[in-house]
């Protein structure tokens, strides 16, 4: 079976195209991006500001389970064109990653199915590709910090 | 880890990528890599020497010569590195969903 979501960098390239095949008729997909409250459900983060509309902006914020905030970020939404199209930009405050542009195109497949295809274009090839890469070293990471939990309980 | 051999490193190189072409089907000695390539033999052989430090490719003693094979395990591998993103995208698009199934059903 095709994975639901596709993921296509291509070598040298400074985007990521993320495809999604959504069994939700297309107006509800576009509403869990365009509602702040469903935003930071799906998200599982909390949304501080979110104005759905040319020239708005939004501001998310992730804590951890200590209550400290780890993530936030903020971008503007230069289009807002309902059940079709969003372009905003994406930039995480106090990183070094700089800012990313992205591309939302939505269509409906038939009555109740829909999809999304989603362009992220970063400032450069490298920081495509770290962005790429960066769950990846997360999860070697967080192998790697779950090694050190069970060595230390070891000892 | 020595982050000079890293593996994605090693792979940006186009001259590296057709080495990597060429052995994917059967193992070849140094001098027949390097005479499908105009660069000079030196540059071919640290070429290799970089793919081998990574893992990318396998050397074999036959007889005298050395034959280089690719490394099918190592490939997967680096195939999977952008399986974690994916997976990332994947996980929210399903709570994206599931979250608008539920409100579908509420709101009818």
């Amino acid at each position: 079976m095709e994975p639901k979501t596709k993921i296509t960098a291509e070598e040298g390239k400074q985007e990521i195209i993320i495809t999604r095949d959504f069994d939700l008729p297309l107006s509800l997909l576009f509403k869990a991006y365009a509602e702040p409250e469903l935003v930071a459900q799906w998200m599982g983060t909390k949304v501080l500001k979110l104005e759905s509309k040319p020239h708005g902006s939004y501001q998310i914020e992730t804590s951890n389970a200590q209550g400290i905030v780890v993530m936030r970020a903020n971008g503007v939404i230069h289009t807002f064109l309902p059940n079709q199209k969003i372009i905003r930009t994406f930039e995480m405050e106090q990183t070094p990653f700089g800012v990313q542009l992205e591309t939302y195109e939505s269509e409906a497949v038939t009555e109740g199915t829909s999809k999304l295809r989603m362009q992220v274009v970063y400032q450069s090839v490298a920081a495509r590709d770290q962005g790429l890469k960066m769950p990846f070293a997360q999860g070697i990471n967080w192998a790697h910090n779950r090694l050190e939990e069970i060595i230390s309980k070891l000892k | 880890m020595n982050l000079r051999r890293d593996v994605f490193q090693a792979l940006a190189d186009p001259t590296r990528r057709a080495i990597l072409l060429l052995v994917a089907t059967q193992g070849m000695t140094a001098g027949a890599i390097a005479a499908n390539f105009d660069t000079a033999r030196p540059t071919v052989s640290k070429h290799l020497q970089i793919l081998t430090e990574c893992e990318l490719l396998e050397q074999q003693q036959n007889g005298r010569e050395i034959y280089y094979y690719i490394s099918a395990k190592k490939m997967k591998e680096v195939a999977d590195f952008i399986e974690p993103f994916r997976k990332m995208w994947d996980d929210r698009f399903n709570a994206l969903e599931t979250l608008m199934k539920e409100h579908q059903t509420k709101n009818l």
